[in-house]
């Protein structure tokens, strides 16, 4: 068991960060776009796309929230070692981890203030995969329309409203990563 | 070659997760400026450690970086930054604004349009577009949060009233998806029309201010103006007199003490692109031969 903790980090930590954050950053600027990161190898059922999020934006400082499968005695050795984030619960999470339906309620996460709208947590949401297809996203970062298999529309539009407060999404999948900044909008289906 | 003395691109991991966790919260709010823990850069504030911090936690290997000082490349400051990251992280280096995958630019936006795929990382020395109408804080930040941008319309409206027009010429302030006002760096404001809808990712960096703000792509940005007052992108009205070009940004340069003057594009890649392409301009004279 120990062993599977110490494994499926990064093997060159600055590199491969480097090369995720970016395909995160793009991730993020161009809402409902699909990108590949690769580098990381974490315990099951959490997907290697989380694990590279986890591995280039989590250290000590950001309290991380598991929340249903994700939240296992492998994934917990997993994060103190390679991380060090301390486990939270949601509503003092940073990040948080897990699929839409085990990180319901969202409206426990934190949004920000007012004054600092960036003090907020990004939700990391694991799906069976991603795809193109689903509501239209429009707002900064796209020219026209993106679309997105989201796993609900009425709490991101919920998200939509509070702006500039809310929580941003990062949808894991495989090896595959879409961004849904708080700016999006979300069409009503 | 990278230095083997320095991380890949000089700063250490947990400071680039840091920068990299504030711009990705500058993405989803564009144009609110995000505190950062700004740390000690082996160059002076005012040379760019905002900037510098923010190429760093974005630059990958695979990246040609380009430096441009007002525009251009050859300025201590562009020469010296861009020789940074050719050391520190062994990254290709251009001076050629198609070629960049990232550029790093200190008070100007490339003539030459931004692609998709291309990030902008401006240097920032003051980002509150505010502060010096109001020097607290606490206020400037409740004012933002409040949406209370009446002082600066006042400011542009004092400008009318004194000269007659808006005499704000760099450093135009912005408004973000009608919802922040920004302080697009001291770019000049023919530069403004340039930030709004860009396929490009835009990234500002205050080092000494530790301030990190963004513009994803395709984020409408607007420069402040009245209805009977619009703005307009302004420039000097002349031709570059080197390459001849009409429609860029140009820089007065004293040529002698009989009150004899040249205008020559602030953009040197875009000029001597142009040059290489035969246009001439009034004072171009080609460099003589080199003696064999």
């Amino acid at each position: 068991m120990i062993a599977d903790a110490l494994a499926g980090g990064f093997t060159e930590a600055p590199v491969q960060s480097a090369r995720a954050f970016r395909e995160v950053l793009e991730a993020m600027a161009r809402p409902g776009t699909i990108r590949r990161v690769v580098g990381a190898l974490p315990p099951a059922p959490v997907s290697v796309a989380a694990g590279v999020v986890l591995l280039t934006l989590c250290d000590g400082t950001t309290p991380l929230y598991l929340a249903g499968a994700a939240d296992c005695a492998a994934m917990r050795d997993w994060v103190a070692f390679h991380i060090g984030a301390p486990l939270v619960t949601a509503e003092y999470a940073a990040f948080a981890l897990g699929r839409w339906e085990d990180l319901n309620p969202i409206t426990r996460f934190r949004v920000g203030q007012p004054d600092y709208p960036d003090r907020s947590a990004t939700l990391i949401v694991e799906q069976d995969k991603l795809t193109n297809q689903g509501p239209a996203l429009t707002g900064p970062g796209i020219e026209t329309a993106n679309w997105l298999n989201l796993p609900e529309t009425a709490a991101f539009r919920a998200n939509r409203a509070l702006f500039p407060l809310g929580f941003d999404t990062i949808f894991t999948a495989g090896d595959q990563i879409a961004g849904l900044p708080r700016s999006t909008r979300v069409e009503a289906i | 070659m990278t230095d083997e003395a320095y991380n890949f691109a000089y700063l250490d991991e947990q400071t680039k997760a840091m920068i990299r966790r504030a711009i990705l919260k500058g993405i989803a709010v564009p144009g609110y400026q995000v505190p950062f823990a700004s740390r000690e850069m082996p160059m002076p504030y005012g040379w760019g450690t905002g900037g510098v911090q923010v190429t760093a936690a974005c630059l990958v290997p695979e990246d040609r970086l380009k430096v441009i000082d007002q525009g251009a490349d050859d300025t201590t400051n562009a020469v010296s930054i861009r020789k940074f990251f050719a050391r520190t992280a062994g990254v290709a280096t251009t001076e050629r604004t198609v070629e960049a995958t990232m550029i790093q630019t200190r008070h100007r936006i490339p003539e030459v349009p931004m692609k998709a795929g291309q990030i902008l990382v401006f240097q920032v020395p003051i980002p509150e577009p505010l502060r010096f109408l109001e020097p607290r804080e606490a206020e400037t930040r409740k004012m933002h949060e409040l949406e209370e941008y009446g002082l600066m319309h006042v400011k542009l409206y004092e400008d009318i009233a004194r000269h007659g027009q808006i005499a704000t010429s760099y450093a135009y302030p912005v408004k973000v998806e009608g919802r922040y006002v920004m302080d697009p760096s001291p770019i000049p404001k023919f530069d403004n029309p340039k930030l709004s809808c860009s396929p490009a990712i835009q990234l500002f960096g205050a080092g000494r201010e530790q301030r990190i703000y963004a513009l994803p792509p395709w984020t409408k940005v607007e420069s402040l103006d009245f209805d009977d007052h619009p703005f307009k992108a302004t420039k000097a009205a002349h031709d570059c007199d080197l390459c001849a070009a009409g429609d860029s940004y140009l820089d007065e340069v004293i040529i002698d003490d009989q009150g004899g003057r040249m205008f020559v594009c602030s953009d040197t890649d875009f000029c001597a692109g142009r040059r290489a392409k035969g246009h001439k301009g009034r004072l171009w004279a080609p460099e003589p031969e080199a003696a064999e």
